[in-house]
């Protein structure tokens, strides 16, 4: 089983971005997505530097994904979409049919991402057919529903399946973090920058609930299925993917290496996550309930 | 025909009565769903057996109306069966066009049933053109309903890039988030618009008189807490209340409807094929509120585009069916965002 690493849903500085990546390099994960998801506003790095990390990463021996926005609204998004989709030599990750139409028209192969509505075989089949390698399961799919998937999965693609953070849950027009700040979001001041692992919401009664990050909302508990990497394996998942938050992602990939590898228990590294997450676990999704709930028990006492 | 003439307003069926007063009151198309969750207003009590379904058709065709069904739903991986039956049943019964968002069900309709109109439905979460002409290269699509996040600017690049017929949301609940791509609902509940055709469903709400307030809740989730003055709306979970940095408010949205009247001539300009009005889920006389203004305005609209101004009446009468008795122009309008 490979272990990936997902884009940055956050907004960092720029310093922060180049350190966190030659982290990475340095890390056990076997592939790295890289690039702006969520926001066109946010430019830190420019296309040339995400370039220049990807270079970095692929002389590490990383296999380097360049990432599309799931988002595309306006014409210089697509224009940044042809630039990552014609880029020539790097895996990219489709997040939008446009991305999709783009990639398929050039009979380029790619990664169909999570947030590409794959619900059902047919659909993964047609992907395939345009070229898909492998997939990202959408973040509500459970284990039931995936192993229909497998059963039915055509030859040459692989299944990915995002295991670890907070789950990215929705995309808007608008954004909440500049909402938050009363501000527009033509002038957001880049205010999310102020958060980087997202801004907590929380109930009326101090539940925390979700997570805002720019235009996307995420949950605030931090999806965790460092306890179904058997049943993945079992289930015919080739990756599984951890996202990255501010601080202990490299912990986080070490954890899911030894377990993968069989060098720990996982109940062990439940427990020792828990001082590593920004919130509480879920993995509700996993197991066809709702996303929120907690499943797994990290010992016996909690089940008590 | 220029697009002035050809604007269509497109109303919410959710039952056999909502379907003839829509057409009474002058919709140029209905949109139903059938009694499953193969559409995204998977309510119980709403849609359409084969009987009403058959008898809504019937009385539609008979006076020159069109009827959509909206099959807009993701197909799930172990009851495909279901969505490829109801397309099935779409064409026996003569639907003019079905609404689709999964990919898969769209090569299906396509393939099996090549005269069988095709449009894109709002939650196949097309934003840009090169995603709406990946469905009309591959599967012919005639129409596509853009998500309700776009700003006018930004509709237009689109109409002006792609062959396929451009459908916009006019009126009623405004989702904030892309549709498609939000899975809230099942975040807190299980369910979702995309894997059940439901969003914050009543089955998971709960009402509750508390010394604090008038709670309404969501599968436990506190969404939110009225005072004696205030009016409480359905909880849908995006428009409830919460904390944020100690600070109590809407952090996603108010409870506002849509409401596009004012710009309806720079839409007929753009060349915008269809006003969409949202709420299936909402009474027959609903329906006929509001089909009956947006016919006026639409025919006020074409008769004379110049002079064409939003008549004080029409908004009286939106407002009294509106949600949350608030407008938007929502993402039409930047500053909302």
């Amino acid at each position: 089983m490979k272990l990936a690493l997902g884009p940055i849903l956050y907004y960092w500085e720029r310093d922060t971005t180049f350190k966190f990546y030659d982290e990475i390099a340095a890390s056990p994960v076997d592939i790295v997505y890289i690039g702006e998801t969520v926001c066109s506003r946010r430019h830190t790095l420019r296309a040339e530097d995400w370039f220049e990390v990807a270079e970095k990463l692929g002389q590490a021996g990383k296999e380097v994904v360049l990432a599309t926005q799931a988002l595309i609204e306006s014409e210089s998004d697509l224009k940044a979409l042809r630039r990552i989709s014609g880029n020539g030599k790097f895996m990219v990750e489709a997040n939008d049919m446009g991305a999709v139409h783009l990639l398929s028209a050039a009979k380029i192969p790619f990664v169909a991402g999570p947030h590409i509505n794959t619900y059902n075989p047919q659909t993964l089949e047609l992907l395939a057919e345009l070229g898909a390698r492998r997939w990202v399961m959408p973040v509500e799919m459970s284990r039931a529903a995936l192993s229909h998937m497998q059963a039915a999965r055509p030859a040459g693609v692989e299944t990915e399946v995002f295991a670890y953070g907070r789950l990215p849950l929705a995309f808007s027009a608008r954004c909440f973090t500049a909402r938050h700040h009363n501000l527009p979001k033509d002038d957001c001041q880049f205010r999310c920058m102020d958060y980087p692992n997202g801004l907590t919401l929380k109930t009326r009664e101090g539940q925390p609930f979700l997570a805002l990050n720019g235009i996307q909302t995420q949950s605030a508990s931090v999806y965790n299925l460092i306890g179904e990497l058997d049943a993945m394996r079992e289930t015919g998942v080739e990756v599984a993917r951890v996202s990255p938050q501010a601080f202990f992602t490299t912990r986080i990939l070490k954890l899911f290496r030894e377990v993968m590898d069989n060098c720990l228990p996982a109940q062990t590294a439940m427990q020792q996550m828990a001082k590593l997450m920004p919130d509480q676990a879920c993995d509700g999704y996993w197991h066809s309930r709702p996303g929120i709930e907690q499943n797994y028990r990290a010992s016996a006492e909690d089940v008590a | 025909m220029s697009p002035e003439t050809s604007l269509e307003l497109v109303c919410p069926a959710g039952n056999l009565p909502a379907l003839k007063i829509a057409v009474d009151n002058g919709a140029d198309c209905v949109y139903m769903g059938f009694k499953d969750n193969t559409n995204a207003r998977a309510f119980p009590g709403l849609n359409f057996d084969q009987a009403s379904a058959r008898e809504g058709v019937r009385y539609a065709h008979a006076r020159g109306a069109k009827v959509l069904l909206a099959l807009n739903t993701f197909p799930q991986s172990d009851k495909w069966e279901r969505w490829q039956a109801a397309v099935d049943n779409a064409v026996e019964l003569g639907i003019d066009a079905v609404i689709l968002a999964d990919p898969g069900l769209m090569r299906y309709a396509a393939k099996n049933y090549p005269n069988l109109r095709l449009h894109l439905s709002v939650q196949g979460s097309a934003t840009n053109y090169e995603a709406i002409n990946f469905y009309h290269e591959h599967f012919g699509i005639q129409r596509a309903v853009i998500p309700r996040v776009l700003s006018l600017a930004q509709v237009e690049q689109v109409v002006k890039n792609t062959p396929v017929e451009i459908e916009l949301f006019g009126f009623g609940g405004l989702c904030v988030m892309v549709e498609g791509r939000c899975a809230l609902s099942s975040y807190a509940t299980g369910e979702s618009p995309n894997t059940c055709g439901v969003c914050s469903p009543a089955k998971s709400v709960r009402w509750e008189q508390t010394p604090k307030g008038l709670e309404s809740r969501l599968n436990g989730i506190l969404l939110d807490r009225y005072g004696k003055e205030e009016n409480a709306g359905y909880p849908t979970l995006c428009k409830g209340r919460f904390e944020v940095n100690n600070e109590t408010y809407y952090a996603i949205e108010e409870p506002t409807s849509l409401n596009t009247l004012e710009m309806l001539p720079e839409m007929m300009e753009m060349g915008i094929a269809a006003i969409k009005i949202e709420g299936r889920q909402r009474s027959p006389a609903y329906v006929e509120q509001v089909t009956k203004v947006w016919r006026s305005a639409i025919d006020a609209a074409k008769r004379a585009p110049q002079s064409y101004a939003v008549n004080p009446a029409w908004m009286a009468q939106l407002n009294k069916v509106a949600e949350g008795q608030q407008n938007t122009l929502g993402a039409y309008h930047r500053p909302w965002k």
